[in-house]
This record gives C-alpha cells, sequence and structure tokens, in this order.
C-alpha cells in the first residue's frame, strides 16, 4: 500500500502531546481561506509504502518518551484512509501513540477504520454555523459533526481546535459558540485556539494563488488568552479540558 | 598537617596517593531533587555583578580590549594583585593587577604579540621587545623546522588554525589537588617522581622529563608565592568550602598568567567543591546563602578572565573565548549520580549573576541522571542559551568518571590525560585538490605532490573516490609532521610547567586532530554519486566551477545514502592519520570542531559540487549545510548521531537552534520536549549538542540594533559567546543558519 506524502517533519511540538513525528500527506478537498498549507491541496505527491514511513518514524522513537508519537496531518489525511489506517495499525504493534490531525471530512466508514487505530484526534472546527463552512471552507459542517460523534462512539481521545482570525471568528458569540459545540463530545480532552498566522503567503505567492485573507491582521497571544477567559468564564465547568498554552494547564491524558 | 583540614572526611587511598577521584567518591552527596533550595543572588553580589557590568560595558566601547600591560610579561608572580572590589570580595585573584587589564605573553611568539597591541592602539613596550630579542619563541622554534610543503598546506587553508604562534591551551591541570593536598604535599610528590625517573638511564624522554619536572617544581613554588601576594598561604590543603574554592582558583589562575593558550578549561570542580560546602553546613559554618554567594563571586572571577589575541586569532575564534570549561553531572562508575547541590548552584550563578558566555558550563548528559536535574537544566538551557550539553553514557566508559571537557568537547580524565591540540584539516578542501591533481583551486600553486587531474567532463563517483586516498595520505602526513613539529616546540619553549604541575607526572597524551567542511564533502560526494556533476575549468585547465544536475540526498535528512558517506569519510581520514607515528607517542584522536573557523574555512576554499559556492561558509562542526535539512530538526540530529564517537573520541559538535514556539506552548512543554530531546539523541550515542532556543527576529533584530540586546549569548560551535562579541559577517552567518521552526 502506498500513500501519497507532502513532507516530513521528524519534530513536531505543537500537534499532539510530546515530541512528534509528522507525516503530511497529500491532497485536500476543503478550500479554507486561511489555510497554511496550499501546495497540499492537490493528490499529487510523492508515494511512500508503509513500510517506509515507519522505517522513518522508527527512527526517530528515541524521542517520543512517554508521551510523543506520530501525527498524520496533512492535507485532509482521511482522504487517504487505507494508507492511514494501515500506518497506524503498524504504529500501534511498535507501540507508538498516534494521533490524527483532520478537518473531520470524508467517507465515515474510511474514517471508522483508521480510528480504530488513533489514540487521538485533533479535529479542526472551523466555524460555528453551515454558511461561513460553506463560505470559507467550501465544506459541509454536518460531515464535520457526524465525524466528531463518530469518535466520541469510539471513545477516541478528541482535542478540537479552532483557528482565531481577528475580524473573521474571534467574535464573542461564535467563538462561544464553537466552545458550546464541542463541549458537547464527552471524549473531548482540550479545546485549542490557535492564533491566525500569515506565514504560508510566500506559498501562495509561489504558487501563484491570491491568499483570500490577505486583508485580516495576525492574531496575537494576548487576544488568545482573552478569549481562553471569556469561554472559561462562560462554561466555568468544562475549563479543565480547555488548553490555556500560555499558562500552566492540567493535562489530562 | 592535614587533621585540621581534612576532619570529617571519610579516609582512603586518596590521603597516600593523589587521588582526587577516590576524595569524591569517598565523600561526595548525590542530590536526586530540584532547585528548590538556591538562593537568589544577595545584595553585595549585585552591586559587585554591577560594578562588573560597567567595566564589561566600557571594554565594548574601547573595541574589546579596556587595557593591555604592555610593560610586563604575564607570569604567574609578575603582576601586583588585583581586585575588583578589595573590600567586598570573597574569592580573590586577577590575571593582572586591574580588572580586565590583559597582559602580554610573547612566548607563543613575539610578533603575534606586537601585533596584537598593535591592533587596539597599543605599543609593545621596549621592555618586552628587548627582553624576547634573544630568546627563542614557540613560533620560532616551529618557524624553524617548518618544511615548504607544511608552509604551502598552511597558506592555502588545508591546515589552518594550527597553534604555532599562540599557546596551543586544552590542558587541564586538576586544580582540585591544590584544595585538596596544599602545594607542599605536591611539590613534595613531585620531588618523589623526579628522584624515581633520575634512577634511570639518561635518554632524551627522560632527560625532558627531568627538565619539564625541575620546572613544574619552581612554579608550584611561584603559585605560593603568588597566593601569599594576596594574603594567602596556600601551602598547607583548605579547611573550608570557601578557602577550597580560593586555593582551585590560585591554581587555575596561575595557569593562565602562565598560559594563553586557544582553551584554559577549569575540570570539573562543583561536585568536588560540595563535599566541602557540606561540610560547611552540616557544622553550621555557612548559610545556603554564603555558599551560592562564594560560587557567584568564584564565576565573577571565572568571567574577568582575558587574554590578548590578533584580529586574524579573533577571525577564527570569534568572541574573545577562554573556554573555560566547567563540567557538570554525570554519572559515577558505580551507578550513584555525580550531581550534587553544588551542580545546580553551578548552573544558578546563570541567573545570579545573568547569561554570559563563560565559563563555559558543559552538562555532562546520561540518561540516568535524575530527572529533576534534566529538567533544571533544560530550563537553564531555554532561558539563558548557555550551556551545552555532552554524553556522559558514551565518554564514562572511555575515561571513567572524573573526566572534564577542554575547550568544546574533548575529554580527558582529570590529571591524567593531556592533549596536543591541532585545529583541523580541511576535507572539502581536499576533495577540491584530488580533482586539480594537487593545485589549490583557489592560487592555483601547485601545494600537493603534482598527479594527473581529473579528466573529463562528469565526476564519477569510483574515480574522484579513488583520486582523494592518494591526497588523503599526503594531507594525513603532512598534518601529522606539522603536529609533531608544533608540540615539540611547545614543549621545548613554552611548556605549562603549572598546569602539568597539577597533573600524575606520568601523563597519558593525546594528539587531537580535527576535519572541518565534513557536511560539504558528503554532500559532494553525493551530488556526484547520486545526480550529475560537471566540471567546469578555466583556460589552465583548473577546475573552478561544478555544475550540478538533478537532486541528491544531502546530510541532515537521515537518509543512509549519503549519512554513510560521511561515515566513511571520516574513519578514511582518522585511519590515514594513524599511520604517521606521533611525538611523544600521543594517542592520535579526531575531532569534528570548527568552533567558528568554518567561515574562516569556507572563504579559503573554492566552489563545491554540493552547489556551495566559492567562498561560502561551511557549516559548523558536524553540522549538517543550512537549508538542506528537509525533514525537521530530529532527522538531523540523527544523521549527526551516526558519526562514530569511537573514531571522533576528541568530540562531535552539533549546534542546534529552534525558535521556542516550535519546541512547545508552554515553558514547561518546553523543557520537558528538550529534554526529550537530549534524551534521544544522545540515547544514540551522539556525543554533544548546543541549544539555542531563540527567534532568528530576535538575531536579526540584535544584528541591527546591538544596543537593544547587549548580553544576547548564544551557542555557536563548542562555545557561548556574546552575540556582539562576533564579526558582522559571522553574525550573519549564524543568523543563515537553520533554525527548526517546524508549526
Amino acid at each position: 500500500m502506498k500513500g501519497r506524502v507532502h513532507s516530513f517533519q521528524s519534530l513536531g511540538a505543537v500537534d499532539g502531546p510530546g515530541l512528534r513525528f509528522i507525516v503530511f500527506l497529500q491532497g485536500c478537498t476543503l478550500r479554507c481561506a486561511y489555510c497554511h498549507n496550499p501546495d497540499t491541496w492537490s493528490p499529487a505527491g510523492a508515494e511512500y509504502t508503509v513500510d517506509e514511513v515507519v522505517e522513518k518514524i522508527l527512527r526517530c522513537k528515541p524521542y517520543f518518551a512517554e508521551n510523543g508519537g506520530v501525527t498524520v496531518s496533512g492535507g485532509e489525511p482521511l482522504m487517504q484512509w487505507a494508507f492511514v489506517s494501515e500506518l497506524f495499525r503498524r504504529l500501534h504493534c511498535e507501540g507508538i501513540h498516534t494521533a490524527l490531525d483532520t478537518a473531520g471530512i470524508g467517507d465515515p466508514e474510511g474514517a471508522r477504520s483508521v480510528l480504530l487505530h488513533t489514540d487521538l484526534v485533533l479535529c479542526d472546527l472551523k466555524f460555528s454555523n453551515e454558511e461561513d463552512y460553506l463560505r470559507y471552507c467550501r465544506g459541509n459542517m454536518d460531515t464535520v459533526l457526524r465525524f466528531l460523534k463518530q469518535t466520541e462512539n469510539l471513545k477516541v481521545p478528541l482535542w478540537i481546535r479552532h483557528v482565531v482570525v481577528p475580524g473573521l471568528t474571534d467574535g464573542t458569540e461564535p467563538i462561544l459558540k464553537i466552545a458550546e459545540l464541542a463541549a458537547r463530545f464527552s471524549n473531548l480532552q482540550r479545546l485549542e485556539l490557535l492564533p491566525f498566522r500569515k506565514l504560508c503567503v510566500s506559498k501562495y505567492q509561489a504558487m501563484g494563488l491570491p491568499f483570500p485573507l490577505s486583508d485580516y491582521g495576525e492574531c496575537t497571544d494576548a487576544e488568545i488568552q482573552e478569549l481562553y477567559r471569556i469561554i472559561e468564564n462562560h462554561l466555568p465547568e468544562k475549563a479543565e479540558s480547555f488548553c490555556f498554552p500560555n499558562r500552566a494547564y492540567k493535562f489530562n491524558s | 598537617m592535614s587533621e585540621q583540614a581534612w576532619k570529617d572526611f571519610n579516609g582512603g587511598c586518596w590521603e597516600t596517593e593523589m587521588n582526587v577521584r577516590d576524595f569524591i567518591q569517598t565523600n561526595y552527596t548525590p542530590y536526586e531533587g530540584g532547585g528548590e533550595f538556591l538562593a537568589s543572588a544577595t545584595e553585595r553580589t549585585n552591586s559587585l555583578m554591577k560594578k562588573l557590568n560597567h567595566l564589561l560595558e566600557l571594554e565594548r566601547e574601547f573595541g574589546g580590549v579596556l587595557d593591555v600591560d604592555t610593560r610586563t610579561v604575564s607570569s604567574v608572580k609578575s603582576y601586583r594583585p588585583g581586585y575588583l572590589d578589595k573590600e567586598r570580595e570573597i574569592i580573590v585573584g586577577l590575571q593582572t593587577d586591574r580588572p580586565l587589564r590583559r597582559g602580554v605573553n610573547p612566548f607563543g611568539g613575539l610578533r603575534m604579540t606586537r601585533e596584537a597591541c598593535e591592533a587596539y592602539g597599543y605599543k609593545l613596550s621596549e621592555e618586552v621587545e628587548k627582553e624576547f630579542k634573544y630568546r627563542t619563541t614557540h613560533n620560532d622554534g616551529v618557524f624553524r623546522a617548518y618544511t615548504d610543503e607544511i608552509r604551502a598546506a598552511r597558506h592555502c587553508g588545508i591546515i589552518t588554525g594550527l597553534p604555532d604562534a599562540y599557546g596551543r591551551g586544552r590542558i587541564i591541570g586538576d586544580y582540585r589537588r591544590v584544595a585538596l593536598y596544599g602545594i607542599d604535599r605536591l611539590i613534595e610528590e613531585k620531588k618523589k617522581d623526579k628522584a624515581q625517573i633520575g634512577t634511570q638511564i639518561m635518554d632524551a624522554d627522560h632527560i625532558r622529563q627531568l627538565e619539564e619536572l625541575y620546572q613544574q617544581i619552581t612554579f608550584l613554588g611561584y603559585l605560593k608565592e603568588m597566593a601569599a601576594l594576596y594574603g594567602f598561604d596556600i601551602s598547607k590543603p583548605a579547611t573550608n568550602g570557601r578557602e577550597a574554592v580560593q586555593w582551585l582558583y590560585f591554581g587555575y589562575l596561575g595557569a593562565i598568567k602562565e598560559q594563553n593558550g586557544a582553551a584554559m578549561s577549569l575540570g570539573r570542580v562543583s561536585t568536588f567543591l560540595d563535599i566541602y560546602f557540606e561540610r560547611d553546613l552540616k557544622n553550621g559554618i555557612l548559610t545556603e546563602q554564603q555558599v551560592q554567594e562564594i560560587f557567584d563571586d568564584f564565576v565573577m572571577k571565572l568571567r574577568m578572565a582575558r587574554h590578548l589575541r590578533t584580529p586574524e586569532y579573533n577571525e577564527l575564534f570569534a568572541g574573545d573565548p577562554m573556554w573555560i570549561t566547567e563540567s557538570v553531572g554525570g554519572m559515577g562508575g558505580d551507578g550513584r549520580t555525580l550531581v550534587t547541590k553544588s551542580s545546580f548552584r553551578m548552573l544558578h550563578t546563570l541567573y545570579n549573576l545573568g547569561s554570559a558566555a563563560e565559563p563555559n558550563l558543559t552538562v555532562l548528559w546520561s540518561n540516568k541522571l535524575p530527572e529533576s536535574f534534566k529538567r533544571f537544566a533544560a530550563k537553564v538551557s531555554c532561558d539563558t542559551d548557555a550551556i551545552q550539553f555532552e554524553n556522559d553514557d558514551v565518554m564514562r566508559p572511555k575515561f571513567g568518571d572524573d573526566y572534564g571537557i577542554a575547550c568544546c568537547v574533548s575529554a580527558m580524565r582529570l590529571g591524567k590525560d593531556m592533549q596536543f591540540f591541532g585545529a583541523r584539516a580541511n576535507l572539502a578542501k581536499l576533495l577540491l585538490m584530488s580533482l586539480n591533481g594537487g593545485r589549490d583551486e583557489k592560487s592555483a600553486r601547485q601545494v600537493a605532490p603534482a598527479r594527473t587531474p581529473y579528466q573529463g567532463d562528469i565526476l564519477e563517483y569510483d574515480k574522484v573516490v579513488e583520486g582523494m586516498a592518494f591526497y588523503r595520505d599526503w594531507l594525513a602526513k603532512t598534518y601529522v609532521s606539522a603536529m609533531n613539529i608544533i608540540h615539540y616546540m611547545h614543549d621545548k619553549y613554552a611548556y605549562e610547567k603549572t598546569q602539568m604541575a597539577l597533573h600524575d607526572t606520568d601523563v597519558h597524551r593525546f594528539m587531537a586532530f580535527g576535519v572541518a567542511g565534513l557536511s560539504v564533502l558528503a554532500d559532494s560526494l553525493s551530488a556526484i554519486k547520486h545526480a550529475k556533476v560537471k566540471c567546469i575549468r578555466d583556460e589552465s585547465g583548473l577546475i573552478k566551477d561544478f555544475e550540478t544536475i538533478g537532486e541528491y540526498p544531502a546530510y541532515g535528512n537521515d537518509d543512509d545514502r549519503v549519512d554513510s558517506i560521511a561515515q566513511e569519510q571520516v574513519k578514511l581520514f582518522f585511519e590515514a592519520l594513524k599511520k604517521h607515528p606521533t611525538y611523544r607517542n600521543a594517542e592520535h584522536t579526531l575531532s569534528i570542531l570548527t568552533i567558528t573557523s568554518n567561515v574562516v574555512y569556507g572563504k579559503k576554499t573554492g566552489a563545491t559540487p554540493d552547489g556551495r559556492k566559492a567562498g561560502e561558509p561551511f557549516a559548523p562542526g558536524a553540522n549538517p549545510m543550512h537549508n538542506r535539512e528537509k525533514n525537521g530538526a530530529l532527522a538531523s540530529l540523527n544523521s549527526v548521531a551516526k558519526l562514530s564517537y569511537d573514531i571522533c573520541k576528541d568530540g562531535i559538535s552539533n549546534t542546534f537552534s529552534i525558535v521556542p514556539q516550535a519546541l512547545g506552548h508552554t515553558d514547561e512543554e518546553r523543557h520537558k520536549n528538550l529534554v526529550s530531546i537530549l534524551n534521544g539523541y544522545f540515547l544514540q550515542n551522539a556525543h554533544h549538542i548546543n541549544v539555542n532556543v531563540l527567534n532568528r527576529e530576535t538575531l536579526i533584530e540584535a544584528y541591527e540594533h546591538p544596543d537593544r540586546y547587549p548580553n544576547l549569548t548564544i551557542r555557536v560551535s563548542g562555545y557561548a559567546v556574546n552575540f556582539h562579541k562576533l564579526s558582522k559577517e559571522q553574525q550573519r552567518e549564524v543568523i543563515s543558519r537553520t533554525f527548526h521552526e517546524a508549526m
């Protein structure tokens, strides 16, 4: 079995717990306005067998310690669910923690076969309503919610992540709605707010594409902290499950 | 005689023989806790530090040198006592009579001293000129014996940085002996050794040894006199913690007054001193605050150590380094950790006094170190960028559990091993010289014996490698010869009597060879093997440039196709060196370390088949070339970890820079992740790593606005340096180096 890979990042420290080897897969059907990796949209990419990828990962196993492991990201990894499923199965045989960084779209049966070998799901919840999902991501929110339900049913620990774009997604109301949506899932361990950054602009330029959010400003850490506070006040009983990246927080996995 | 000094200590063979290790093993208290007990700086410390910072600022304003005493030849007792603040200092002793005033030390070479004075607007005094007019310096001796071939090799830069005009350094006196035994006992032992050698037949080796012992004994006496100028009698052992630090420091101070060696390292003193402090704390003589204050004052003294260097020297070893390397931590042979509370105290000076490049604090990392110490060291590293890590688990089997690091990465058993330092050979240039039949690609001069240059337009791997074999052997022979001459002359004209007096008489010697440009060579050979490399010749047929068509696997991506080339080239060069006997039967060793000379090496080397342009800097040490790492930091570390420490017993240096955001969300996460990186790297038998956790933007801002970051410390190949003490060119090179910023 072969997967189409965009790239490997042997040192990931911000996509899941501990030190992680990140596999970026090629291909995504969404077109999120703030997408950081437009170079992964196309399904075409270098082909690697599961064996080859496992071999690379095993070289980094000494660094994983007790809570690190592998995160498969993209692109949308569920587009290559058969490959990811087999890769995770193999990693489990090696005793390596597996995390899936997904937007939660794709074939539910395929997703199920991946989730059976997944220790943690990092799922983006991009907007709090159907219209925005369609407008800014060309995606279907129902599919995402269905996927989240699936992770709950299979009891896979869940981190929900949400990109905060000042002037687009940073309003109190939409943020609280995201938090409420997230808090509904009993398998939720964290809600992470990710600040919008524009480091990707050069990629768009190189590809000759316009960057849809070029007029928006970057999000500061202070804004993120403020939003955490708002969420905390609104949902105090869930506060423990939310991630507060720049504070000391409880990590309960 | 030692009743008072050794009271409450457990006895052992250390009492009857010079055996500091045994003293430590029978007396130290391992510490497995965290840093909660540490005391902050006292008001006294802060006020002295303020005074020192002011002087450091002045020194910067004066272009790097505050003051030079051009009339006095630096030696153990040639200066009146000097103080930073006579009334309030706890540990005393300066190199010259005033803080940050540099002495002149022409024993290495008179011309170098003269030029160093002139570079800073001084003139070497008539007295000193006269005194050295009829005196042979180390430099004179070396150049009397150098062959034309060695001169040519040195001139074109295939061998560079040789210690032929300055002190060789990299010798660590076991300064702890001064504290534990007192000078009288040390003299007594040396006299016994001298008598013993006197019973043998007087061949050249024995005669030389007798003369050396005479000098050692004389200079031990001078040490006593030097201490007496400061009002101390160090003939007897130290009786408490403060004295132990003071005695030990006098030993070190004597060494840096007498010698201006490139690296004047301290050894491994923290845990030794801890034994005295534990005793004082138990007896209620000192409080934790006072113990820390002594450490702070001691480190302040070390931060004032200076040597006068020429601008050319600074180009090689930038930032005014002394490499006052202090090794902290590690494990004992019996499985107990050698971490003590004083290991924490030593690292804690970086908080109490602020971050600084010296002393060069080096954590000896073992996977078995207490977790709390690992976490503390990672925190210090993230907060200060001032410490380096070396793998105790690969060094301990070779050097036991009482070794120290000289300079950056050179391990040696304290008081038992010394090394003949030997800079490095340029392996990238070796490749070019092989292709050009022994001609230098820059000057077109015939440097090595002439052979038919590479024929044909496309480089073929097998043919290239075959051509290298001949020139590798030539280079190795030339290099060993140069080293033998240098160290013969150094022993003859600039012998380190103070430091060698603090060694066993029957000392083991290493001859420390080095290589530079390894990643350039590996990538060039990989390009030749896996892509297509065309030669571009000038009118005279000299290959000056290359056209590389297609992709090739680059070193730094954990790809065996190229990493194996790097491994093989190191091995081949080491084997070539070993074919040639060394001066005093020293054991051949090899390092992959450039310090900051990777910039100069690059300048002296033409374009290479990996796509590097003529004159562009090499990567430092064993680092992969910047921007060729495509798989992130761990893959890069894995490539370096493949280089064999069994072959490169003198060290393999790697510098790692990462932006804080890429190491984790919170400080706590970053410290934990750094511990995981270090564990994972060293578990694979890697040897050394410098860690910088800082933003490239910070460096750029510091480059443009030096005033905003006056104390910015960064780690470069094997040592820490104040960013502003690097030349602008070196600063640019550091900025361009790969920053791992996966996000």
